[in-house]
């Protein structure tokens, strides 16, 4: 199975001016783009065509790093839009989420500390995560491509922090795009979805 | 820049300045240690600082000076805020403690732990880089031997363009870093690329190690405004904005075993050498040797 582009769940311009219709233009139509075709190209020939997305994840880590950063940025941008949404964050979380991140990380404004404090300390590119490890929730937090699947956990929420994600919006500001991302764009539908299945 | 207590500082320059002449003069690691140890430990004794802070140093031309290869408001960002940050931050990191010049923090910066590696790493990298540029126009052409050794190592200045683009592609330095000509120990020249901060200088670096002396940021901060995805284009169009002088020096520099201080501001020697003592052409032989990479 080849890495297709999906589209975007929402309208370029839907999550202004939190991030804007430019930002997710490139970021949508050119950096995801650009990990789909780069990765179908090393893909080919790697020993690892027909296996799912997270296999390719998990089998090229360590093994084969061009194909692993492409298959990894698609996987993780094919959540990352999914994971934002028009008039998201915010604290009015699903129960189950909230009471696992209630009992797991200390409460709601412990998780929002720590999730943007994990995105801060990751220098240079890469990625905040909430992630389910031995059945709890954890924050974790990944150079480039990486991400919690190849860390023995699931990942229900990531923040791309990539500079590509905030600079024309944000600059330098990194702290200021983490707080908008959990304040106002997180889509915790989909983080509840994500959250049960690896619960199950 | 003012040292603290002025007077111990120029003290502790002979001292210093004694000591590492000495070491300078064997061949010996060991011994060399011997006579780092009491500069130090006389430095102790003296309780002196050799320098205050490191400063955030004025870019060398305006801010649009590099345009249209790289334009002003990204040299605003790039200059006043991410590099303060940096700066900022190896201050903090040191705070209290003896500043040596920023290029003596590089070589041992991995070991040392994230805030040598990574701002320690980043404020020498963009003193560095700002002094590598020079406006459209004025950056001169590589030296005689320069352009000749870049001919032999690479088949001609064009080729080593297109082999430095490539180490520089997303593909290639893949996240954020920086590509690198450095000179090798046995005074090669050779391209290599670094994650993030780090740099050819730095112990245990991945790529080829050696003494760097020309660099490209490729941190998508140095160039997302103007070219946003198309780093390729970036890279092509930093070529116009190289100084060519300075990187030429630099080679010369680096073929006798320096480092670029990158940095004439905050080293003690400079501080020294500006007060004009007797002891100032001593210090400064000592520091420039103690900058030496891998001595």
């Amino acid at each position: 199975m080849s890495f297709e582009l999906p589209d975007l769940p929402y309208a370029y311009d839907a999550l202004a001016p939190y991030m804007s219709s430019e930002t997710l233009e490139f970021h949508h139509d050119k950096h995801h783009q650009a990990y789909v075709t780069k990765g179908n190209e090393l893909l080919a020939g790697s020993g690892l065509e027909g296996k799912s997305l997270e296999e390719i994840v998990k089998a090229s880590f360590g093994s084969n790093a061009p194909l692993f950063n492409n298959a990894g940025q698609h996987y993780n941008h094919i959540h990352f839009w999914k994971w934002m949404k028009k008039n998201g964050g915010g604290t009015s979380l699903p129960g189950a989420i909230a009471s696992a991140i209630d009992s797991d990380l200390g409460g709601y404004d412990k998780f929002r500390a720590d999730f943007i404090a994990a995105g801060m300390g990751q220098f240079g590119s890469g990625w905040a995560w909430l992630a389910v490890k031995d059945g709890k929730l954890a924050i974790m937090k990944t150079p480039n491509g990486e991400n919690p699947l190849v860390h023995g956990a699931v990942p229900v929420l990531g923040c791309d922090v990539w500079e590509h994600s905030y600079y024309i919006d944000y600059r330098n500001a990194r702290p200021k795009y983490l707080e908008a991302f959990v304040d106002n764009m997180v889509n915790w539908d989909y983080v509840l979805e994500l959250y049960e299945a690896a619960t199950k | 820049m003012a040292p603290r207590r002025v007077r111990g500082a120029v003290c502790l320059a002979v001292v210093a300045s004694l000591a590492r002449s000495l070491s300078v003069g064997f061949a010996s690691p060991g011994r060399r240690g011997v006579a780092a140890s009491l500069a130090s430990g006389l430095a102790g004794l003296l309780s002196v600082e050799s320098t205050r802070a490191y400063d955030l140093p004025d870019l060398p031309y305006a801010y649009d000076a590099l345009e249209p290869s790289i334009d002003k408001v990204t040299m605003e960002f790039h200059h006043d805020k991410h590099h303060l940050t940096y700066v900022t931050n190896i201050n903090k990191a040191l705070e209290g403690k003896t500043q040596p010049a920023l290029v003596d923090l590089q070589k041992t910066a991995i070991k040392d732990g994230a805030a040598f590696r990574n701002s320690g790493g980043g404020a020498y990298n963009h003193n560095f880089f700002w002094l590598e540029m020079a406006p459209t126009g004025k950056g001169g052409k590589p030296s005689e031997k320069l352009g000749s050794a870049i001919d032999d190592s690479f088949g001609s200045m064009d080729d080593f363009k297109a082999t430095f683009e490539a180490a520089g592609a997303p593909g290639a330095r893949f996240g954020s870093g920086w590509v690198w000509l450095v000179v090798t120990d046995d005074k090669k020249l050779a391209i290599t690329s670094t994650p993030n901060q780090d740099n050819p200088l730095m112990e245990g670096v991945e790529g080829t190690p050696g003494i760097p002396i020309l660099g490209c940021d490729v941190w998508e901060h140095a160039y997302y405004l103007k070219y946003q995805y198309r780093r390729p284009d970036y890279i092509k169009a930093w070529w116009d904005v190289v100084n060519w002088d300075q990187v030429s020096a630099w080679y010369e520099d680096a073929l006798g075993g320096k480092a670029p201080t990158a940095d004439s501001t905050t080293s003690a020697a400079s501080l020294i050498g500006a007060r004009k003592t007797s002891a100032n052409l001593n210090l400064k032989l000592g520091f420039e040797a103690n900058a030496r990479y891998g001595s």
